[in-house]
């Protein structure tokens, strides 16, 4: 059956460090959800405590209805991924498969049949019968998730489950997952640090800081409308300006340092008077021309790379802040280092900061943390 | 490094081994011709070879001159080494599985005690032991070394196992239990077949060390009619008035035999116990 997952103000502790102060979450039945947060922000430990492997200091975790804080790992129905695959080194492929269904005393034939049809699902059935020390890193992480699958959990979490594979595989092996968990339909908690792995697998995505939640939301909203510096930052790559917010007569502007100003719209009105501000540009959002005395934060150019469909360029401001810029390569000649340039910004898409970064002061942002879609 | 270098470097380490292995088996070598020899001839003659074959010294020896023969003295052993072995590796492994996974209280200092007990020399606890021993009417049972073994008393096992288990990942374990396990089963099915190698190395080893005790066997066990093939060997040399040199060697040769082949049968597993730590990444 399928189970959402409702988490509320869950503490963890380690001795006397807390390492989550006050979460809660709630993942959707069905849903492709992943906790998506730096080294050591505390995905693994929120993940092992639905797991049932780290004990809970305070909060309830509920499977639906049922609150499963005091569960025994064994009891909750839940299928596994582990970074190193965790298969076991004695046991054939099948063997591995199937061991979570003998585990539940199944009839011999459904256990048989059951591990054939995951087997197949995820295309080991030809290696049935080897042990995982002779199958590739690709391969075992197969059988891993058919082993996890294997008892039709309510509920599938995966530790960073592809980390150990190479870049291409890794690739290869996120469709996989992202297709198997479709197919399967099946509640899925998956950890990751690698943010175009979460964006390219996740219904929703949560990111995560020392413990906090910042943000949650598909990977659209959180790209496109972060819900703070930390997340802008942390999500894809972007240019960070100071400058200043300026409302005159009901518009509001945004300027940079060096005195480049643009209209910008949806600022909240609770925030819509003159203040310091962070402004946040995706490289793909600045407007780069050659200066010619118009309008633009000038800037020269440092350094540029061409990779074929774009063309990045790494420029210094007049502010002395570094920036990069991607362009659409055009068959025009790259633009020379050392070229004085001017930047304009598609304020529809930037996003801008209060001074300290905690909040977004754009309409627009999404925490979407309810029950329901 | 040139080949032709190489070459020259293999050959002298080969030498040089070859050399320090005639050192080693010539005294069994040795053993083995005069169980053909007379008295006089052992003591009389320089020469390697004897004069004649016969097999007599066998024979003879394996009837002894008192009242029990050899067969008594082998099945003693075995009855005395064989349990000892299973217990030990049953309660040693458990033991270690509870170090190894668990936590519970004050388990540092426990683990810290049972190390220390490694370094106490066998001597140092002979004499406590022998008081324990008698004061439970253990003496002259095998139960001086079944019990022991029952309670994992050889530290030495405990912590080879130990750390060959902390080189198994946990997350077998914990994978284990999302699929149904319960830590016992976990410990039967996933981790004790990992533990082969040590296992293996653990049984060799007690087998071999509790076979050829001499020390302790000649404490705890006094009746003749209850002595293992250390003893027995040992009797022979101090009743009969004139002894049969090449009955002794004929007898110890046979002692070892089973230690040899079993060496050899195991060869592999005792190797990679000792050189690995577990998994190959
Ligand atoms: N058993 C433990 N005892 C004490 N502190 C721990 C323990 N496990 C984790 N921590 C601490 O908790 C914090 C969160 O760790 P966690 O493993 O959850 O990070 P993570 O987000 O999974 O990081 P990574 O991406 O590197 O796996 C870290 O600061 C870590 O040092
Ligand atoms: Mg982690």
């Amino acid at each position: 059956m399928r189970k959402n997952i409702s988490i509320q103000h869950a503490v963890k502790r380690y001795g006397n460090s807390t390492v989550i102060h006050d979460l809660s979450l709630f993942v959707r039945e069905g849903e492709f959800f992943t906790l998506l947060g730096p080294s050591g922000c505390g995905k693994t430990t929120l993940l092992r405590m639905i797991a049932g492997f780290n004990s809970i200091e305070g909060g309830d975790f509920f499977f639906n209805d049922t609150r499963i804080n005091d569960m025994d790992p064994a009891k909750r129905n839940i299928g596994m991924v582990f970074q190193n695959y965790a298969i076991f080194p004695n046991l054939t492929v099948r063997k591995n498969i199937e061991f979570g269904l003998r585990n539940r005393k199944l009839p011999k034939e459904e256990v048989r049949a059951q591990a054939e049809k995951f087997m197949h699902l995820m295309h080991v059935d030809e290696y049935a019968d080897r042990l995982p020390d002779r199958l590739s890193g690709g391969q075992q992480q197969r059988v891993a998730l058919a082993r996890a699958l294997a008892i039709t959990p309510d509920v599938l979490l995966m530790d960073e489950p592809l980390s150990n594979l190479d870049a291409k595989l890794r690739v290869e092996m996120r469709s996989v997952i992202k297709e198997i968990q479709n197919k399967v339909g099946i509640t899925t908690v998956y950890v990751t640090h690698d943010q175009e792995e979460a964006m390219a697998v996740s219904d929703r995505i949560a990111v995560m800081n020392d413990g906090v939640i910042q943000h949650i939301g598909t990977p659209k909203n959180i790209y496109q409308r972060p819900a703070n510096l930390f997340v802008a930052t942390f999500i894809g790559r972007t240019n960070v300006l100071k400058g200043r917010l300026l409302a005159e007569s009901g518009r509001t502007f945004i300027e940079t340092h060096d005195g480049y100003r643009a209209e910008i719209r949806g600022v909240l009105s609770g925030y819509a008077s003159d203040r310091d501000i962070v402004i946040s540009v995706r490289p793909e959002e600045f407007r780069l021309k050659v200066d010619d005395g118009g309008d633009g934060i000038s800037a020269t150019i440092r350094d540029s790379v061409f990779l074929g469909l774009n063309t990045h360029y790494f420029v210094t401001l007049s502010t002395g802040e570094e920036a990069e810029i991607i362009q659409e390569s055009s068959i025009d000649s790259i633009i020379e280092p050392g070229t004085r340039i001017r930047l304009t910004v598609n304020t529809e898409k930037v996003n801008i900061f209060s001074e300290d970064g905690s909040a977004n002061l754009l309409a627009g942002v999404v925490n979407d943390n309810a029950m329901e879609a | 490094m040139t080949n032709r270098q190489k070459e020259i470097r293999s050959t002298v380490m080969y030498i040089i081994l070859v050399a320090v292995g005639v050192v080693m088996l010539f005294p069994v070598f040795w053993m083995f011709l005069a169980c053909f020899k007379t008295n006089n001839e052992i003591f009389g003659s320089l020469k390697l070879l004897p004069s004649s074959w016969s097999f007599e010294a066998f024979a003879k020896g394996w009837q002894t001159t008192g009242t029990f023969t050899y067969t008594r003295y082998f099945s003693n052993t075995f009855l005395l080494v064989v349990p000892t072995v299973i217990f030990t590796i049953v309660s040693c492994s458990l033991v270690a599985y509870g170090f190894a996974r668990f936590e519970f209280k004050s388990k540092n200092v426990l683990f810290m005690v049972l190390i220390t007990t490694l370094m106490l020399p066998n001597s140092v606890i002979i004499i406590p032991r022998y008081a324990l021993f008698n004061k439970l009417h253990w003496l002259d049972s095998y139960l001086t070394y079944w019990v022991p073994a029952i309670f994992a008393c050889y530290p030495f096992f405990v912590f080879m196992m130990v750390q060959f288990l902390r080189g198994i990942p946990k997350d077998l374990d914990e994978s284990a239990y999302m699929d149904g396990c319960t830590s016992f089963r976990c410990f039967v099915q996933i981790l004790v077949p990992l533990l082969k190698p040590a296992i293996f190395s653990a049984a060799l080893f007690q087998f071999l060390w509790t076979w050829n005790d001499f020390f302790n066997t000649n404490i705890y066990i006094n009746s003749n009619s209850k002595f293992p093939m250390s003893l027995a060997l040992r009797m022979s040399i101090d009743t009969t008035s004139s002894i049969q040199w090449n009955q002794i060697m004929a007898m110890g040769l046979v002692s070892i035999l089973p230690l040899i082949i079993l060496f050899f049968a195991g060869q592999r597993y005792f190797v990679e116990g000792i050189a690995t730590t577990g998994m190959k990444n």
